[in-house]
């Protein structure tokens, strides 16, 4: 005996519509003839076949499917106009078992959302896109898509569709097959039963890529819109026939499902404190802090701006100090100049190390400067306060500063890093220079820093060494 | 606790991983870029999401979709990129979503410059989207607090179910401090009664669309209940020698620092000034400026890197109780303490 056919709904869909407002919860809001209709029915099966329909999260964009989401069993987001693949990407990397679907219409994908669907087909993202084309806005009442075809009439190309001022249709499948990323990639049409099918076989080889973690498919589905298009539905059927699939050509754009890429696995965050605090590279060691050093008043609680040519190491001095400062158990604080003021002109950093909490952290007056280059002697020395130190690069510098009020100390600071044999470590003698000025600190100290702040290669680290002493030594000798 | 001197920048992606951020979605902009430099070294550490998105517009829409899949979600920019950002900041608004947006303020408007400004006050607090909403907007001034705060506004975003906002400009973004790292990672609430996750017991609907004129209403009174919340119990700030003064600095994030600075010198002349600062924008102390003229305080001045925005707020709260001035700098020009005490001296009388 035959088997009974029973007709019902697919499972993919909900049996009563509970997020429809209103009393007809048993039919959806699209208007007689349309081709979402269609493609719903397409999808509901499938997720039901395909056993996914739990799993499956639907993104219902800005046009006439925004509120696809009333008809679906599945996780649901409502999302901005054209924003379907980034909140997708998003969607489908947090939980990477889902069955992520973006549905969009045309304004939605080709026009506001262009760039989001390019970009996340570019990057492979894992899911699939099922693109409603019917060459026109439906939902806020006819005006022209970027797929409304030439000549085509709509409430905002009244006179018809003029390449010259309005451009030419867009052809998504063409555009997305040329990347390397989607696996597939395809254009179907509703307007018969054998094209219905040939969808309905599109839609199930989409979702199964997903399921697979294939990566990232595309299904451009020509849909009717009798109602945008002021047409009864035999006509718009036979206008998809007759003047779209000529523009738009249907078929397989784009399949390598069957080449060996690897799959789209997400690995599973981890959250345990142990190796979140290792990759933060936190000791749980307090560590010892040095006692403080007698340091002659005019020295104590410097307001420090170092300042010379952008690749002078001068935020490397900066943060030294500061690092340094903080072992002797100071506060301290460190504000670069940044921005393009870093690539290729001056660059300058205020320090400061002082006993108590930190307010402002720019020297705007500060009590020493660290000059290694004239234009900032001639900057800096203005600002400096009355009676401060004055630390210049005097290899660089042939004048001397101004400020007759200020303790000065010309070092040749870059001539001391050639001797060494590298011109970079002159920021490392300028640390050692400033140390031997205030003895705010022992420069074994900063020594001790190096590996921290140079890594662990192990010429760099003596070179710099030899810095250190260098700037110190040079300024005990001869002050 | 061990120290670790700290860019700003990457002590709130050390606070966001600690709270158990589990996605990062960013566009490069500077002075914020170091953030999403830090994100993208860490977050991969430990398995987590970075994707530096193709467009502002698209990293806060990933935001949103990371959010409503129940994760702890973080993304970061600067005043032209938190511009393009306000689309899905609503969304996410109007749809009841956590998350953290840390906005590291430069100078506007347009292209301006990549100086420190306050400029976006008002784009952040007051809303810069459509719609009537609230974001809770946290104002770190120190490298410590860009951690601290980073973690607390990932438990206020969830506790409230709303976007929360670290505030802040190009100087606490880039300049480094002394940084103690707490020694723990936050426990992640349970969110399956409203995020969708892909699973059967979360088909659950993210959104914010709703055709009814009534219902509309109904959520937005809902949206306001949980603000008037809000209001009542996470006001945060700081004050420095207020007890005693006869005029008050009002200021947030690096103004409040020099304005610290300003105190002290003119303490140190005998004058008795004092400083307020708000930790939170939104919500705003409204009542703790209120209270200033019955302490004994006779004049205000609100300080801010930008024409007068937050004062604005502060006019509101002292309803024209009591002698409030303003000064401000612009353009990526941050004011020196003397500066600001001479104001005082200038406006005061001091």
């Amino acid at each position: 005996m035959a088997k009974k056919t029973v007709l019902r709904k697919p499972k993919g869909f909900l049996d009563v519509y509970k997020h429809k407002p209103g009393a007809e919860k048993d039919r959806t809001h699209y208007c007689p003839g349309c081709g979402h209709g269609i493609l719903h029915k397409l999808v509901a099966e499938a997720l039901e076949d395909l056993d996914v329909v739990d799993r499956t999260v639907l993104m219902s964009p800005v046009g006439c499917s925004v509120f696809a989401y009333y008809y679906f069993d599945t996780g649901h987001f409502q999302v901005a106009h054209g924003r379907a693949p980034a909140v997708a990407t998003a969607v489908s990397r947090a939980n990477p078992d889902a069955i992520t679907i973006s549905y969009q219409g045309d304004g939605d994908l080709a026009a506001i959302g262009g760039n989001n669907i390019l970009q996340a087909a570019n990057r492979g993202e894992n899911f699939v896109v099922f693109f409603v084309n019917n060459a026109i806005y439906g939902m806020t009442g006819g005006q022209m898509a970027p797929t409304t075809l030439e000549g085509q009439k709509t409430t905002t190309t009244p006179y018809g569709r003029n390449p010259l001022t309005d451009g030419y249709p867009i052809k998504m499948c063409e555009v997305i097959s040329q990347l390397y990323a989607p696996v597939y990639v395809t254009r179907t049409s509703l307007h018969d039963n054998a094209n219905v099918r040939k969808t309905r076989n599109a839609v199930r080889k989409a979702i199964q890529n997903v399921k697979e973690k294939k990566g990232f498919s595309f299904v451009e589905v020509l849909g009717m819109c009798p109602s945008g298009w002021k047409m009864s539905s035999t006509d718009a059927q036979r206008w998809i026939e007759e003047e779209m699939i000529p523009v738009f050509p249907l078929g397989v754009y784009k399949d390598v499902t069957d080449e060996d890429r690897s799959s789209i696995d997400r690995p599973t965050p981890v959250h345990e404190v142990d190796r979140v605090l290792e990759a933060l590279d936190v000791t749980t060691e307090k560590a010892e802090l040095l006692s403080k050093r007698e340091v002659e008043p005019r020295y104590a609680n410097p307001s420090i701006r170092a300042s010379g040519f952008g690749g002078q190491g001068i935020m490397s001095m900066g943060q030294a100090i500061a690092r340094v400062g903080m072992k002797y158990g100071y506060e301290v604080s460190w504000l670069p100049s940044y921005g393009p003021e870093m690539r290729g002109g001056t660059a300058n950093c205020s320090v400061k190390v002082q006993e108590n909490k930190i307010g402002a952290c720019e020297a705007t007056e500060p009590t020493v400067i660290i000059a290694m280059n004239r234009p900032s002697l001639e900057r800096f020395e203005k600002i400096l306060q009355p009676d401060g130190t004055i630390i210049y690069n005097s290899t660089l510098i042939e004048v001397e500063p101004t400020r007759e009020d200020a303790e000065v100390y010309p070092v040749p600071i870059t001539g001391l890093a050639d001797d060494l044999g590298n011109t970079r470590v002159q920021s490392m003698v300028g640390v050692g220079a400033f140390a031997g000025v205030t003895d705010l600190f022992d420069p074994e100290e900063v020594i001790k820093l190096l590996p921290e702040m140079f890594g662990s290669k192990a010429s760099l680290i003596e070179l710099n060494e030899k810095a250190v002493r260098a700037g110190y030594e040079y300024v005990k000798e001869n002050f | 606790m061990a120290k670790k001197l700290l860019k700003g920048n990457h002590a709130a992606v050390y606070g966001a991983v600690l709270a158990g951020c589990e996605a990062y979605y960013g566009y490069p902009i500077t002075p914020a870029s170091e953030i999403a430099e830090m994100a993208a070294t860490l977050m991969p550490k430990l398995c987590r999401t970075f994707l530096q998105a193709e467009s502002e517009v698209a990293a806060m829409n990933m935001v949103y979709g990371a959010s409503g899949s129940g994760k702890r979600v973080m993304t970061a920019s600067s005043g032209p990129g938190v511009s393009l950002k306000q689309e899905a900041i609503s969304y996410s608004a109007g749809s009841a979503l956590p998350c953290v947006i840390v906005d590291i303020m430069r100078g506007g408007p347009g292209l301006g410059n990549i100086g420190p400004e306050q400029g976006d006050y008002k784009q952040v607090v007051h809303g810069g989207g459509h719609g009537n909403y609230k974001c809770i907007v946290l104002a770190p001034n120190s490298c410590q607090e860009m951690c601290d705060l980073t973690m607390l506004a990932f438990e206020l975003a969830d506790k409230y179910r709303n976007p929360a906002f670290v505030l802040t400009d190009g100087v606490i973004g880039q300049m480094m401090e002394a940084v103690e790292i707490p020694q723990t990672v936050a426990q992640l609430p349970d969110k399956s009664d409203w995020a969708v996750m892909g699973t059967a017991e979360s088909k659950n609907l993210i959104n914010s669309i709703y055709l009814d004129h009534d219902e509309l209403e109904e959520w937005n009174r809902k949206l306001q209940e949980k603000y008037r919340s809000l209001e009542q119990n996470e006001v945060r700030i700081e004050e420095y020698m207020v007890e005693d003064a006869d005029y008050v600095g009002i200021a947030y994030g690096s103004a409040s620092r020099v304005l610290r600075t300003t105190v002290d010198t003119a303490r140190s002349q005998g004058m008795k000034i004092g400083m307020l600062r708000p930790i939170t924008l939104y919500p705003f102390p409204v009542k703790e400026i209120a209270a200033l003229p019955d302490r004994g305080v006779k004049g205000v001045l609100t300080v801010e890197l930008s024409c007068g925005q937050m004062v604005n707020d502060v006019n509101l709260a002292l309803k024209g109780k009591m002698r409030s001035e303003f000064y401000g700098r612009m353009g990526g020009n941050v004011p020196s303490s003397n500066e600001l005490l001479e104001k005082f001296k200038e406006l005061f009388g001091v």
